[in-house]
């Protein structure tokens, strides 16, 4: 292919125990190019994570391939750093310590004032300073996410995978990290790839929206773009933008009742798995709708 | 006002102390009975008091008392072959445990790390250690005198074995069991096989581990008077059977409280090492 984006996911599926056995999820084609904040949006069992995985190259797929930079991904890369939902800190080190290890797995040759003073600019940078000699178990939920996004961003990676990376947290420490993921990103040209189930969290982060149906046989059904621009973009008055309900209104009424009817759809529309349709919810109704879905998808 | 717990129990402790001890004394309290004409000769073997059974070989809490004492005020003389202080045959005992265990840790601890790391070596290597494991160490003994034909090494041997199985079973199950996400860390991270062994299996698994060695130095405490007794010379194994043929029940006594003071300590020194180790998850 010419013009490829960074990150290219061509045909991948994945089965798992016997062949035979339907995929997980098959045939995916997506890219995210440089810079781009993309989020996958599905139900659970989709293979939202395992997709990640095989980004990552903890998990390798049963077809296809994810090429980035024009070579195919065989094995984790410090290019590529992740996210954990579960933060993945390791509890014996402190939060400079579990920084520190990664900064030094990245540049080896580093003497260890510099690795300290490399790991010190990211624990500030994500408002951690002060809790450098702490320990996770001393952390809150919310402040062992920012060590591991601290982490994740002191490899200075090509590019960011986040798996639900605050599903696991309050809805007030939730919105004060997504505004700081939002900064952070937008700061350092980030591309990220991040899995999600929350509408709302999507539309703040996203300038790609990626809509998974339902497993087992998991499609890309389509391709969601986030016309709202970055900088109108705030967690406060995000209801407030002319596009949101939109925008909101047709990844809900996906979820709730096209991701298990998509073959339907196949059916009478057609379907090309390698040119995923891109639709722009939020230019075609630029005036609030109103058929407001009031349902707020949850897990 | 309520004393605490502590206190409470530390008081019921001496309590029960002396409650025994005071049994123990009238139990023993010499009788006033004169009994039959003894034979000259046994008299002088077992002492004029228990020949005449007016007191039994059985000493009372004060013999005990005056036992320890006379051992703790010289615990370190050499009088011959059969006649050590008991801090010496005490030495001899921990020096071998302590080689016997030190070896078993170098050995178990890379051999466990390389069963738990490889599900292959772990099912390949099951059945032996499935076998071997409830063998009591002292069927060992044996087979090792008559291998290594040294019966210090013997017992150092039968140490080794017995201190083995639990570190090797501990650090297998340890490092089996480290968490996927730590190791996916790593993973992400580009780590090299030897610096995730040391930087996150060992640190994770470490708890696990010492609990192994833990169990591991109580059991080769417990295992080397055993030893002791059956390989003779010294140690504090061969001291009590030595008094045991003395008939020195205050020397036996004497021994038994000191062999508990030392495993308590060794106990204790491994669960302060497990507790540095330890992390809050």
């Amino acid at each position: 292919m010419e013009n490829r984006p960074l990150i290219s996911v061509e045909g991948l599926a994945r089965r798992f125990g016997e062949t035979g056995q339907p995929a997980v999820f098959e045939d995916i084609w997506f890219g995210i190019d440089r810079g781009e904040f993309c989020c996958l949006i599905g139900h659970s069992g989709c293979g939202k994570t395992t997709i990640l995985n095989v980004l990552a190259g903890l998990d390798s797929p049963s077809g296809g391939a994810v090429i980035v930079d024009n070579r195919e991904i065989d094995g984790p890369s410090l290019d590529r750093a992740v996210i954990f939902q579960g933060h993945a800190l390791l509890p014996w080190m402190t939060v400079i310590g579990n920084i520190a290890f990664a900064v030094s797995s990245r540049w080896p040759t580093w003497d260890r004032a510099r690795v300290q003073a490399h790991a010190r600019k990211f624990i500030e940078l994500v408002g951690l300073a002060g809790a450098e000699n702490k320990r996770p178990a001393q952390l809150s939920g919310g402040m062992k996410q920012r060590v591991g996004i601290a982490r994740a961003l002191s490899i200075q990676p090509k590019m960011l995978l986040m798996d639900e990376p605050f599903s696991a947290l309050d809805a007030l420490t939730r919105g004060m990290l997504q505004d700081e993921v939002l900064r952070i990103c937008a700061d350092t040209q980030q591309t990220v790839f991040m899995i999600t189930h929350d509408v709302d969290e999507a539309i703040l982060l996203a300038d790609k929206i990626v809509l998974m149906t339902n497993g087992p046989g998991a499609r890309i059904a389509e391709i969601v773009v986030n016309t709202m621009p970055k900088n109108e973009r705030h967690r406060n008055d995000l209801h407030r933008h002319p596009q949101y309900y939109a925008i909101r209104n047709h990844l809900v009424e996906f979820l709730v009742n096209r991701s298990k009817a998509f073959d339907r759809e196949i059916a009478e529309h057609g379907f090309d798995p390698r040119r995923p349709k891109l639709v722009k919810p939020g230019l075609s109704a630029v005036n609030p709708p109103a058929d407001v879905v009031p349902l707020r998808h949850s897990n | 006002m309520k004393a605490s717990l502590g206190m409470r129990a530390g008081l019921l402790s001496v309590l029960i102390f002396a409650v025994i001890v005071g049994i123990w004394h009238v139990a023993t309290l010499p009788t006033a009975a004169s009994g039959p004409a003894v034979d000259p000769e046994y008299a002088k073997l077992v002492g004029a008091a228990a020949a005449t059974g007016s007191k039994s070989a059985m000493p009372t809490p004060a013999d005990i008392g005056a036992t320890i004492w006379k051992h703790l005020a010289d615990p370190f003389y050499v009088r011959g072959s059969n006649d050590k202080g008991i801090g010496i045959q005490l030495a001899y005992s921990l020096g071998r445990v302590l080689l016997g265990f030190g070896l078993a840790a170098l050995f178990a601890i890379p051999l466990g790390f390389l069963i738990g790391m490889s599900p292959l070596v772990y099912r390949a290597l099951d059945p032996f250690i499935q076998i071997l494991k409830p063998v009591s160490p002292l069927a060992w003994m044996p087979l090792a005198l008559y291998t290594i034909k040294d019966s210090a090494i013997s017992s150092i041997f039968v140490i080794f074995i017995c201190s083995v199985w639990p570190m090797l079973i501990n650090t297998a199950f340890g490092v089996g069991s480290v968490r996927k996400e730590w190791l996916n860390v790593a993973r992400t991270l580009e780590v090299g096989p030897f610096r995730t062994a040391f930087k996150v299996i060992l640190p994770a698994a470490a708890p696990t581990i010492m609990t192994g060695m833990r169990i591991s130095v109580g059991i080769a405490w417990l295992v080397i008077v055993a030893a002791e007794m059956l390989v003779g010379g010294t140690g504090i194994g061969y001291f009590v059977w030595n008094e045991w043929n003395n008939l020195s029940i205050a020397n036996i006594v004497t021994a038994i409280l000191l062999i508990g003071l030392v495993g308590l300590l060794l106990d204790q020194g491994l669960a302060y090492l497990a507790r540095l180790v330890t992390y809050p998850e």
